[in-house]
């Protein structure tokens, strides 16, 4: 995923800069080659890249509101500017149409163009350095197989130094790692292929491990958790902010449907990848929770408790017994009218969220929500401002954004009662100032719906069966 | 009683303050043009202003209203007096059934207010959350242009007046 | 003021106001009366027809008094048995009575379906109104001024061939004046319809043809009372129903005493599996209604079929052969090609949910209700009610599109329940959305199964179509098909559907192709068990027939190497079909061998409306992604030939919201269910069209007819629109979807598949 900080301090910049040698930095280029016709690839070469890429979550980035997928143009916003996500398709001007293999392999191994440029980090290449020849060799047929588009990739908004890319090279020297990925012979291949995916195209740490001041993850704060176009990551390690603690099975559901019954839907920047990771390989979803499970780590004694605790609450009905009979809302939960918070929560959150109707399309009980138990409210801010947009011509869970209805006190009121009503940790604080940037547009705030943004591939049936 | 602001004018209304805004528009001001349409802010047909805002009425309980303002259709103008909205529906013939537009108008007007020369691209995005059946559309999207146009004329207009 | 005794005295007394006039005659016995044959707008039951020489629906309404009424003011009433349902037809009638009559449209009236003063004119549906309300009101209206032509050269000793009806008045050869108020004022003529009348010429209209801005649209565009939802009687209580969680579920218990002590909670009622409340205020209704539903049990049963293999489950259902078109020729086919579509459950989906108000004064239940037929409603809820029939009066107002048969004749019923227990307060039932979701009556599942057999050129020479369908037509005419008549202890079932095969064609409306193919067989497989709720759906079986002869149309004209376009002139012969066809494509751009640009594509489908009514032809820009499989229309032009055309704004509209709606039944559209629970219960899962998918621009010509029957315009682009839709999306990814609908997931794996 996009990352959001980059090299933070111009101190820092002149210090790379000295450290990085011309001849460390220089790389050469790749000759231009002709497009290669489609037929050079085989059908099952192609099928499997399509895969990979649908694990990369490569169209996301590669693709404008709008605009034609994996032609680029996506502004990603950072601190210091704007760097505009490149033309992957296969046209020969503005296009990758003139790499071959090698100058594809080399960009994802080492992060550097065909001409031997160096490339921004927001293409994870920390990440993809990890992918094999073999794979390489599937996306590339893949990307060539592609309608070629015409789209130039507007120039990068960026000061000097940063707009030197053999700045660049520094970074590379101390944050970046080149190397496939190493299986660890201890651990099963379900095991491997999942961190294979994780570690490398998946790129999760890129939003899910913090990163240091120069924008580089950090290595001893693995999946402890970060943040991504105005959204908290939140931590895939012990320090999990589920309530309920996940599991293999549960994780798996939730990567290729898009939603879990005791953690809710996927928003934000997780939205389309968990569409796309419902067009992957059947087994892929499955290996990357086995991962990320065995990351995370047995839950302790408390949390396991706790987690008992919390999906075991009766819901009032048996699931959607309400929603034929006089529909999909239930009477709100009875609360102290003085306190301003609860007042709001009962009425207008309670009739959906404590309905029993089951997610995708019931609110989540707010007990169960990694967002009312997560380190910031950023998310349930964004998520009450904005709610879930309606998904394009598909079947998803649609929420009402608040963000006309409620001010930001009256924000702020919902969320210390929720906090104090639905989780055991600690009251926010400076929720307030926090709710007005981000309506403010502080923190470049991405909305993606399940599945509702048109980079990511269909995937409704995963939702419920239709015919 | 709930003290309300709308179209201007400020009235004490005698519900649960949990009601939600729609209630209170149809119910006890009698206002007839925010629709109930799913009680759930997935359609659009209740959407009214708050400070200018577009919000789902059927789904904001008054007890947040308080000395905020209200917008409905009836505040953008009369059937004798109609406003660009209103007149640039009317000209369209911008209405099957015509029980979505109500909410399409005050949805664009949020739009129209901030940005009259909106592109249809702008438009279409903005009025994502709203809903039509009959399949009006293709002139609800006229409409919104048309007003944006007499809006732009009459600003020119008052400017060309005061300066 | 000379009055004269007739038989429907309720229906007079309103009428007859002092200083007006009713062209009115004594009723005589009809001659010979017949029956017609059944169609949409009368349930498909035969009807007496007490004048079946006359036009419209002066057949079964022959006196004129049912249509106009002339006041001494100068201004005059118009009454039609056809209700506003969005399509403008309150404007077009006026405006055939202001043509006709010689008044000017705003001193018109309209008075719409209302058992005590409408005509019965049965159902507003299957794109009749113009056709049958509106060449009554032409031809009474035409009469009427004849009848007024005649008084004034009485008055005035001038032959009438000398007079001229303009304005409101008559001229004279000197300039004298009487006008139509002056005229009436002091006595009456008498007059039955006649089977002929001096119908205006085509090249003198002032009204007819000529664009009209609807009358009530103003209203719903200021916040005026528009709708049923927006009348507040005195008194009005608010109703809630609590329907049970599914289609076979049955009451076992209840506990009321929660909601009977809510804030304002007037009645809480059970009878049988019916539940509801009634409260002072909407959101008191709606609370009680939420806590009776948490306090009800219910036994639920699995009654619903396996979704997940309708076609199969349909195709294995017993029917009942009906033979649509049994002409076979001589064939010498050189080979064959065959092609099975299939289409889910859909809805009709208003954006406001049902509605009904109801009020019990002295005996007599008023029910105000948007349903599409007053009178079968008065039947229906009279017997529900076990009242004789005059103790029960239907009044139509204006609800939110309906689209066909919803939920509105049940929310009407529902009302008139609730009014029955609190006499002398009017009631006013508002549906939830999920309620009408999954309670309205669902356009049926479908599957179509077609061969046709082909010369060495690859023309057709032999048509072989079946469909497997329930009916779509369960609408009232008796209380079983009101769902709440359903649900009370004392229970009506619906009535057992048969089947019928009638001109206008129900769920094989449609099926028999207008091409002229030399040898064909049409049979609709009739379904007569219906596992799910259905009814009439826009179009009824014509959307899916038309959109399985469309599409295997083009199959056939590549199979061919032939363009589209071309190969089906090649199989029309109806000159009006070719002119459409060709207009269609000519606005379009349309030309043999051309090509789409990458990811586009261009897609052509034709039909005449129930091969009976305004032929429609579409040719649609689509584009498709083939990476998420994502249709975006570009434009779509469309040729209409709708007969005359009263107000070609309105036919404009309806043909334009027609290819708008089609295409979103086509690509996202399907109603779901489990064994037990309908599940598509709302707009999340339900989705429809939304802004983000619009096309550029969708054009509507219509070529002009003057002088030519009206053809009805309203439900003739549902077919076209959304065949044209799915021929957009083969063009431009290379493979045909045979199942609709036509979703993201499906057309990314055809897409890529062809990849």
């Amino acid at each position: 995923m996009r990352m959001v900080r980059y090299l933070a301090s111009a101190v820092g910049v002149v210090m790379i800069v000295m450290l990085a040698g011309i001849a460390y930095a220089w790389r050469s280029q790749i000759s231009p080659v002709d497009v290669p016709p489609a037929s050079s690839f085989d059908a099952a070469t192609i099928a499997r890249g399509a895969s990979l890429a649908a694990v990369g979550n490569c169209s996301v980035c590669h693709t404008k509101a709008g605009g034609e997928v994996f032609a680029g143009g996506l502004a990603l916003p950072t601190p210091f500017g704007t760097i505009y996500a490149t033309n992957i398709t296969p046209d020969p001007e503005t296009g990758i149409g003139r790499w071959s293999e090698q100058a594809f392999a080399r960009a994802m191994r080492e992060g550097v163009d065909r001409e031997g440029r160096h490339l921004y980090p927001a293409f994870p290449y920390d990440h993809f350095t990890k992918v094999t020849d073999e794979d390489n060799r599937a996306l590339y047929a893949y990307m060539m197989t592609r309608k070629p588009v015409r789209s130039e990739t507007p120039p990068n908004e960026l000061p000097f130094p940063i707009n030197v890319r053999m700045v660049l090279a520094g970074w590379k020297l101390l944050f970046f790692k080149p190397g496939v990925y190493q299986p660890d012979s201890t651990k099963s291949a379900e095991w491997n292929r999942g961190a294979y995916l994780a570690e490398g195209l998946g790129h999760c740490g890129a939003c899910h491990t913090p990163r240091n001041l120069m924008g580089a993850e950090k290595t001893d704060q693995l999946y402890a958790g970060g943040e991504a176009e105005g959204w908290n990551a939140y931590a895939l390690n012990a320090a999990s902010p589920a309530p309920v603690p996940w599991t293999v099975d549960s994780l798996t559901r939730y990567l290729s449907n898009g939603y879990e019954e005791q953690h809710g839907v996927a928003r934000g920047p997780m939205a389309p990848v968990t569409a796309n990771m419902g067009s992957a390989a059947p087994g892929d979803a499955k290996a990357i929770a086995t991962y990320i499970a065995s990351v995370m780590g047995e839950p302790s004694v408390e949390r396991k408790a706790r987690g008992e605790g919390v999906s075991k609450s009766p819901a009032a009905q048996s699931p959607g017994v309400l929603v034929q009979a006089a529909g999909s809302q239930s009477l709100p939960v009875t609360v102290d009218p003085k306190d301003p918070g609860a007042a709001i929560y009962a009425a207008a959150c309670s009739s959906c969220h404590d309905a029993g109707r089951p997610v995708p399309y019931g609110g989540l009980p707010l007990r169960l929500s990694s967002a009312t138990h997560g380190p910031t409210p950023m998310n349930p801010i964004n998520v009450i401002l904005y709610g879930l947009p309606a998904p394009e011509g598909e079947r998803g869970p649609i929420m009402p954004g608040f963000a006309g209805t409620l001010t930001d006190r009256q924000v702020a009121d919902l969320l210390a009662y929720m906090r104090k009503t639905f989780s055991d940790q600690p009251a926010w604080k400076d929720i307030e100032p926090l709710v007005a940037d981000i309506r403010a547009g502080a923190k470049d705030t991405e909305l993606h719906s399940l599945g509702s943004d048109g980079n990511a591939p269909a995937n409704p049936t995963k939702r419920e069966t239709s015919w | 009683m709930v003290a309300l602001t709308v179209n201007g004018k400020t009235h004490q209304v005698d519900v649960d303050p949990d009601t939600p805004l729609l209630y209170v528009l149809r119910g006890e001001l009698e206002l007839n043009a925010a629709k109930y349409g799913c009680g759930l802010g997935q359609c659009g047909a209740c959407t009214v202003l708050v400070d200018g805002e577009p919000v789902f009425s059927c789904v904001t309980p008054v007890l947040v209203l308080e000395g905020r303002k209200v917008t409905t259709v009836e505040g953008l103008g009369t059937l004798e007096a109609p406003g660009p909205l209103q007149q640039a529906f009317i000209e369209e013939q911008a209405a099957q059934c015509g029980y979505c537009i109500a909410g399409m108008m005050m949805r664009a007007q949020a739009l129209l207010q901030r940005n009259a020369a909106a592109t249809d691209e702008e438009i279409k995005a903005h009025m994502e959350p709203n809903l039509c059946r009959c399949g009006t559309h293709m002139r609800i999207m006229a409409a919104i242009k048309r007003a944006g146009k007499l809006m732009q004329t009459a600003s020119a207009a008052s400017t060309g007046r005061t300066g | 003021m000379e009055r004269v005794t007739l038989a429907d005295l309720n229906r007079r007394s309103v009428l007859f106001g002092t200083g007006a006039l009713v062209l009115a005659f004594t009723l005589k016995p009809a001659l010979a009366q017949t029956k017609s044959p059944g169609d949409e707008t009368q349930n498909f039951q035969a009807v007496a027809q007490p004048a079946p020489e006359l036009p419209g629906s002066l057949k079964t309404n022959p006196n004129l008094e049912s249509w106009l009424r002339v006041e001494a003011s100068g201004k005059a009433t118009i009454f039609t048995g056809k209700a506003e349902l969005g399509q403008g037809i309150k404007t077009a009638l006026l405006q055939i009575a202001a043509e006709e009559l010689k008044i000017p449209f705003e001193r018109l009236s309209l008075v719409g379906p209302d058992t005590v003063l409408s005509p019965n004119e049965g159902y507003t549906a299957g794109s009749h109104s113009i056709q049958d309300s509106g060449t009554a009101i032409r031809h009474a209206a035409a009469q009427a001024r004849e009848i007024l032509l005649a008084e004034a050269g009485r008055r005035l000793s001038v032959p009438v061939e000398q007079l001229r009806a303009a304005d409101g008045a008559i001229t004279g050869p000197g300039g004298e004046k009487l006008g139509y108020g002056e005229l009436v004022s002091d006595h009456l003529i008498e007059g039955r319809a006649q089977p002929t009348s001096k119908l205006t010429a085509p090249d003198q209209f002032v009204e007819m043809g000529k664009p009209r801005r609807r009358i009530d649209i103003p209203a719903k565009v200021t916040g005026g009372a528009a709708y049923i939802q927006d009348m507040r009687p005195d008194g009005m209580l608010h109703g809630r129903i609590v329907r049970p969680p599914s289609p076979g579920a049955r009451l076992q218990a209840v506990d009321l005493s929660q909601a009977e002590t809510m804030p304002g909670v007037v009645k809480v009622i059970r009878d049988g599996n019916f539940l509801a409340v009634i409260a002072d205020k909407e959101w008191q209704a709606i609370k009680a209604m939420r806590a009776l539903s948490a306090a009800a049990q219910w036994q639920e049963t699995a009654t619903l079929p396996d979704m997940a293999d309708l076609p199969a489950v349909l195709m294995a259902m017993p029917a009942d052969d009906g033979i649509v078109a049994d002409k076979r020729g001589p064939v010498s086919a050189a080979r064959s090609e065959e092609a099975t579509f299939t289409r889910p459950y859909q809805i009709h989906g208003s954006i406001g949910p049902s509605c009904g108000l109801a009020q019990l004064v002295d005996g007599l239940t008023t029910v105000w209700t948007h349903t599409q037929g007053v009178y079968p409603d008065q039947k229906a809820i009279a017997q529900m009610l076990g009242v004789p029939i005059e103790k029960v009066r239907c009044i139509h107002v204006e609800g939110s599109g309906c689209y066909g048969h919803n939920g509105a004749d049940d929310a009407g019923a529902d009302a008139a329940l609730l009014a029955q227990v609190v006499p002398g307060r009017p009631v006013r039932v508002q549906w939830m959305r999920e309620q009408e979701h999954a309670w309205e009556p669902f356009s049926p599942g479908m599957v179509t199964k077609v061969r046709a057999g082909l010369d060495d050129k690859g023309n057709v020479v032999d048509w072989n179509y079946e469909l497997w369908s329930n009916g779509h037509n369960s609408r009232p005419g008796t209380a079983g098909a009101l769902l709440g008549a359903q649900h009370i202890a004392k229970a009506f079932p619906l009535d057992a559907q048969k089947l019928q095969i009638t001109p206008e064609g129900n769920g094989d409306r449609n099926s028999n192709p207008l091409y002229a193919f030399p040898s064909r067989h049409v049979v609709w497989h009739f379904l007569a068990d219906a596992p799910i709720r259905v009814s009439a759906l826009r179009g009824l079986g014509a959307y899916m027939n038309v959109f399985s002869i469309e599409n295997f149309m083009d199959d056939l004209a590549s199979k061919a190497g032939a363009d589209p376009v071309e190969y089906r002139l090649r199989h029309l012969d109806d000159q009006r079909a070719r002119d459409v066809v060709e207009r269609a494509a000519r606005n379009f751009g349309w030309k043999a061998g051309q090509k789409a640009p990458e990811d586009h594509g261009f897609g052509f489908a034709f039909a005449r409306y129930k091969n009976l009514a305004a032929y429609c032809a579409v040719a649609m820009e689509v584009k498709v992604e083939k990476e998420t499989g994502r249709v975006r229309l570009i434009r779509a032009t469309s040729a209409v030939d709708a007969g005359e055309v009263v107000n070609p704004d309105g036919v404009a509209n309806q043909v334009q919201g027609g290819i708008i709606q089609a295409a979103s039944w086509t690509l996202y559209e399907a109603a779901t269910f489990d064994r037990t629970r309908i599940t598509s219960v709302d707009w999340s899962t339900y989705p429809i069209m939304r802004f983000d998918a619009l096309p550029q621009a969708v054009d509507v010509d219509i070529i002009p007819r003057p002088g030519t029957p009206f053809l009805g315009a309203g439900e003739c682009g549902q077919g076209p629109g959304g065949a044209a839709v799915a021929n957009a999306i083969t063009n431009a990814i290379g493979r045909r979807i045979y199942d609709l609908p036509l979703t993201r997931e499906k057309v990314r794996a055809a897409a890529q598949l062809r990849a």
